[in-house]
């Protein structure tokens, strides 16, 4: 297992656009269309999101009609997954919960992302004098206090979702710009950068088409490991009054919600847990096939 | 290398300043004050406390007097929610406990973590890497709030292990390490295993291979170093933060730590610990994105201090 | 026989030894040395009773510290304290106390007059800006020393004729005084200690700590770190300590409900201070010994904006509060044996019952909105309902907001916030429903009715009637009790007419309690004088 596979010998340090053939991404996708685990995370995704978007219409305003007298119950037959406390059908609350915490996952990730390794990016390859500026501007943005940063984006901006995507977009970032400059340092003496650059690429050229690809492994990685910390996050300033407004909900905050009643109404916790779980595992499937799949150095075999 | 750490710790002079300023003003705008309560003061009441804290002077005013407190005498000033407690004592006091939880957690995460991070990476696409995976996802999809409780209810209630709370003996210890160990044991395994893989590919190591070198030797000698660069970059803030407390264990635990105060002082309006936990908490990310970057270094050759 | 009963006698030690039977807890112990251990929700700020502002303060200051009057421990009617004995005068207006000879600070001095009055005076110092300094304006002449208007505090109503005797003159006769001498503001601290360490007139005095603490209660500091536990011991100079039964009290400061009840659970605790909704039915049904439901002075209510159109309007309130599903608010939401409310002040406060009602009446409320011009909702504005944000208070506005969804089809929009951003909005009056709470001070009804007076703080609605205010300054110069009911009655019976609130229920304490624990009788305002406390072991 340890020594290399013929398949994985190294390509000749070539950037891949000198080689005819077919394109990268065509490569990265039949790559990854026959990565069965990838392939199984990518369905389950989208038989979630179609869930979530979809669902709800068939179960009209469900998720807010309650039956004080019938309280929490388990699952049976009317109600599939139970109902809260205030008799309210579980089911219907994860699926309009999910679209909130979907999209709150997918809008904030992707800002995160852009603006990381964009960052990042930059900042390792140019390094000195720019560098230092723009990682102390990080280090600046990671000692301001969150709490009242969220709380003076209410006074000035009002509540509304776009505003929840910045505010965490706005710290998730920080780390996958640490990330991205790290590894940008560690390959950018490389010879095949080097060799990139002898042969009078631009800049833009060389970080994007040639750097950026090589580094896609903790990024992605780094990735999933965001979605959830920013569908948990987004339950904070739903406390705090941005995002989401009951009789609404998220998958983060019924997980919450079910964290406390655990003993009393596991259902409470079982099932919006097991959603989240299933969501993130689905990710990391998906992501590692990506990541295997967009790797250039085992691409050309 | 000690040019690079002279200029850098001059760096952090400006950098200091600049958050301290930030937050100083931040605070300011947020609605609400130190002494809004449930029920209402009369308006005496509030002009004497406001007058007392100095809160009565123009707020330029304020920010110079406080700087000068800060920079001359090292005092972070007066707590308004803890009227007879100074900001500098109830870092002092509430400081150690969470260091104590952070250094036991950050144990745990790193033997947990580069344990299974590497078994995976090694192994990969094999039952070892699916099972240390599976650890790593489960530590990420299993929120403190939830696995702290389960915990206690499990080895604390149940099976009269440990106490359900409090942070006496050591046996205190045990659970809430392992509950925010857990999770930062994820991270560091999710990472380890993606930059290992990185560098396993990479030219080096086929040439430390190629030249006979053993499969132990290439994978710490060589690829470990590589391999946990994106580690290293997400460790320096995540130190900074487990060191300085966290609301969730301390709350669900009963530990006596900072972690409560940092949460609780912006719920409280309390402004001037705010600033103070801000400031440790700058000082904490400053210095350990300087180790990071220090660490890198160190780990990969080719880089330069720059 | 003999090896059989060899035989038995190894098994015996070996499990003696194994040490696999659990391990003595912390309330089997202090069952065993008279050692209280008790949450006592969120932590302390500080010892100093005039600078206390939580109600969780006076759960460890009452061990603490001991004022003129004591409080009997089942119905909390005044009995004698540091004052073995008290006269009124025929007036109503001058009370003298006769302080007890072997009243004793810890520290072994006398407790004297002139400690009370120097307490006195530091409280209604301006610098010291104590919270609650304003309980002390009943005093004549307290409110303009208090206000900087007058600095000589010889002119407010306070004497000391000699070492052991007291004099407070009032401003006005109030029945209540007695139980308001039960607060802590009035408690004394000992000054020379204080001046020991910083002005004894500003905040920032450092006395207040296990080396340094004096008080005269029950119990003496005795180890105290923050965010963990405080130990107060048995005080061996206080004068009553022979009937002092408990040796200790270990109070901890648990913020979060939930762990407070695995630490009770665990056997860490003898007391919690509250418990989570969702337990309560499953300790209702599987350890009813263990639950504990009190009656408490609180009433929990919505603010109505009544400067808001739409809420401006009457008969709109009065739908708003006639629509509301009480019975099943406070059996199927809260579940915690609350009393639904009707009206402000909780019934039996201070022997007051309000009769006047704002039940719940479904149909009449919608015949009120429609009378308003609304039939079925229709075209009525969406309503905004603000609320700090806390599980608890989601679940009660969640329910209500479909009940007027429902029955009145009006759309109500739930609007949470962080806790002093929505005391900014209460206070600048941007809302238009207002989540609201009001825990009386002591056990009268003027506590309760007066936050609706015309120049209350308290009020922030915009209500306000000149007829409701003078009811009210009748009811404060009244002595007759019965006319002075009266007197609330009528005020009641105008507010709740006029509906600048919807009441929805009066408070109960649910908490969690070992049987071991004997003395601790539900009282209305939650006080438990501790000397009155002890621990038998089943």
């Amino acid at each position: 297992m340890l020594s290399p596979s013929p398949e994985k010998l190294p390509s000749a340090g070539l950037p891949p656009t000198l080689e005819p053939g077919t394109s990268p991404w065509r490569d990265a996708w039949h790559r990854l269309s026959r990565n069965r685990l990838a392939v199984f995370g990518g369905v389950i995704l989208i038989v979630l999101t179609a869930l979530c978007v979809a669902g709800p219409w068939f179960m009209g305003n469900d998720y807010q009609s309650q039956d004080l007298r019938l309280g929490a119950v388990p699952p049976n037959a009317a109600h599939w997954l139970g109902t809260d406390t205030l008799g309210r059908d579980l089911f219907s609350r994860l699926l309009y919960g999910g679209r909130i915490s979907l999209l709150v996952g997918f809008i904030a990730t992707v800002v995160a992302l852009v603006i990381g390794v964009t960052y990042g990016a930059i900042a390792g390859f140019f390094g000195g004098k720019l560098d230092s500026v723009m990682m102390r501007i990080v280090d600046i943005l990671y000692a301001l206090p969150f709490t009242i940063f969220v709380i003076l984006l209410m006074v000035f901006f009002g509540r509304n979702i776009w505003l929840l995507f910045f505010a965490i977009g706005a710290v998730e970032w920080l780390t996958m710009s640490r990330i991205v400059r790290g590894q940008i340092m560690s390959i950018k003496r490389m010879e095949y950068i080097e060799a990139a650059r002898s042969l009078g690429f631009g800049r833009r050229r060389i970080i994007f088409r040639h750097m950026i690809p090589n580094i896609l492994g903790p990024v992605i990685v780094y990735t999933t490991l965001t979605i959830p910390a920013v569908m948990l996050l987004e339950a904070f300033l739903s406390f705090l009054g941005l995002g989401v407004q009951p009789p609404m909900s998220s998958w983060g905050v019924l997980i919450k919600d079910g964290a406390e009643k655990m003993e009393e109404y596991p259902w409470l916790l079982i099932f919006p847990a097991t959603l989240f779980s299933l969501t993130l595992f689905s990710l990391n499937f998906l992501g590692d096939g990506l990541r295997d799949a967009l790797d250039v150095r085992s691409s050309k075999d | 290398m000690f040019r690079f750490i002279a200029r850098r710790l001059l760096e952090t002079i400006p950098v200091l300043f600049i958050i301290v300023t930030a937050t100083f003003f931040m605070v300011r705008f947020v609605p609400g004050g130190p002494f809004d309560g449930e029920k209402a003061t009369t308006p005496e009441i509030r002009h004497n406390l406001e007058a007392y804290y100095g809160l009565n002077l123009p707020l330029h005013q304020q920010y110079l007097n406080y700087l000068d407190r800060v920079v001359l005498h090292g005092d972070l000033g007066r707590s308004t929610k803890y009227a007879s407690r100074t900001v500098n004592e109830i870092i002092a006091d509430k400081l150690p406990a969470s260091v104590e939880l952070g250094l036991l957690s950050l144990t745990v995460a790193l033997v947990l973590g580069l344990a299974a991070g590497i078994l995976a990476a090694v192994k990969r696409n094999t039952f070892l890497d699916y099972a240390a995976s599976a650890f790593a996802m489960t530590g990420i999809c299993v929120p403190t709030f939830v696995l702290g409780p389960l915990l206690v209810l499990v080895f604390a209630i149940h099976l009269g292990w440990f106490s359900a709370s409090g942070w006496y003996g050591w046996t205190d210890r045990v659970l809430p390490s392992l509950t925010l160990g857990v999770v930062y044991a994820a991270y560091v395994a999710r990472l380890t295993r993606g930059g290992m893989l990185e560098v396993l590919n990479q030219d080096y190591i086929r040439t430390a291979r190629a030249k006979g070198a053993s499969e132990l030797r290439v994978i710490f000698r060589h690829a470990l170093r590589g391999g946990l660069l994106p580690v290293v970059s997400f460790l320096g803030p995540a130190t900074a933060g487990i060191l300085t407390g966290s609301f969730v264990i301390e709350t669900i635990f009963q530990i006596p730590g900072l972690g409560r105060e940092f949460v609780n002082s912006a719920f409280n309006r309390d402004y001037t610990l705010v600033l103070g936990t801000v400031i440790l908490y700058a000082v904490l990310i400053v210095g350990l994105n300087l180790v990071v970057d220090v660490v890198q270094v160190w780990l990969n050759p080719k880089l330069k201090f720059e | 026989m003999r090896r059989l009963l060899g035989f038995l006698s190894v098994l015996l030690c070996l499990s003696a030894f194994s040490g696999c039977g659990p391990r003595e807890t912390a309330v089997a112990r202090g069952d065993r040395e008279q050692v209280l251990h008790r949450g006592m929700g969120p932590d302390l700020a500080d010892l100093d009773p005039a600078l206390a502002t939580g109600t969780s303060d006076y759960t460890v200051l009452s061990a603490l510290f001991e004022g003129l009057v004591a409080e009997d421990p089942k119905t909390l009617a005044p009995v004698p304290g540091v004052a073995e004995s008290w006269e009124v005068s025929p007036d109503h207006l001058t009370y003298t106390f006769h302080l007890r000879a072997n009243a004793r600070w810890s520290n072994g001095e006398a407790v004297t007059a002139r400690d009370f009055l120097a307490s006195w005076r530091r409280v209604l110092t301006p610098a010291l800006a104590a919270d609650n300094a304003s309980l002390l304006y009943i005093v004549q002449g307290a409110e303009a020393f208090h206000k900087g208007q007058s600095a000589d505090f010889s002119q407010v109503g306070f004497s000391a004729p000699d070492d052991r005797t007291v004099r407070i003159t009032l401003e006005h006769p109030a029945a209540y005084f007695l139980s308001l001498l039960q607060h802590w503001v009035w408690w004394p601290v000992h000054l020379p200690t204080l001046e020991k360490y910083g002005s004894a007139f500003e905040r920032g005095n450092r006395w207040g700590r296990p080396e340094t603490f004096v008080g005269n209660g029950p119990f003496t500091l005795k180890s105290w770190r923050s965010g963990q536990l405080l130990v107060a011991e048995k005080s061996a100079t206080y004068w009553d300590a022979a009937n002092v039964r408990l040796q200790a009290v270990h109070f901890y400061p648990i913020e979060d409900v939930g762990a407070e009840e695995r630490a009770f659970r665990g056997g860490q605790l003898h007391l919690t201070e509250a418990l989570p909704i969702a337990k309560i039915d499953a300790y209702r049904k599987d350890q009813p010994q263990l639950l504990r439901i009190d009656p408490y002075l609180g009433t929990y209510f919505y603010r109505i904006n009544v400067t808001r159109p739409f809420l401006n309007e009457r008969k709109v309130r009065r739908a708003l509060a006639l629509a509301v599903d009480r019975d099943n608010l406070v059996g199927r939401v809260l579940r915690g044996g609350q009393l639904p409310a009707y009206a402000f002040t909780p019934p039996g406060t201070g022997g007051y019952t309000p009769e006047a009602r704002l039940g719940t009446d479904f149909a009449e409320a919608r015949r009120l909105l429609a009378e308003a011009g609304y039939p079925g909702g229709k075209g009525a504005p969406v309503v905004e309902l603000l609320l700090n944000t806390s599980e608890n208070h989601r679940l009660i506005a969640e329910a209500l907001q479909e009940m007027w969804r429902r029955e009145l089809g009006l759309e109500v929009r739930l609007v949470n916030m962080e806790g002093k951003s929505a005391l900014v909005a209460r206070r600048m009056g941007e809302f238009q429903l207002m989540r609201s709470s009001w825990i009386g001070d002591y056990a009268d009804p003027a506590s309760f009715l007066s936050v609706w007076a015309g120049d209350s703080g308290n009020n922030y609605t915009g209500w306000s009637n000149p007829a409701y205010d003078q009811l009210l300054y009748q009811a404060a110069r009244t002595e007759d009790p019965d006319a002075r009911r009266q007197l609330f009655q009528k005020a009641e019976a105008l507010l709740v007419d006029e509906a600048p609130f919807i009441p929805l229920y009066y408070y109960t304490h649910v908490f969690l309690i070992r049987p071991s624990v004997k003395g601790w009788y539900p009282t209305l305002l939650d006080h438990h004088p501790y000397k009155h406390v002890w621990l038998e072991a089943p």
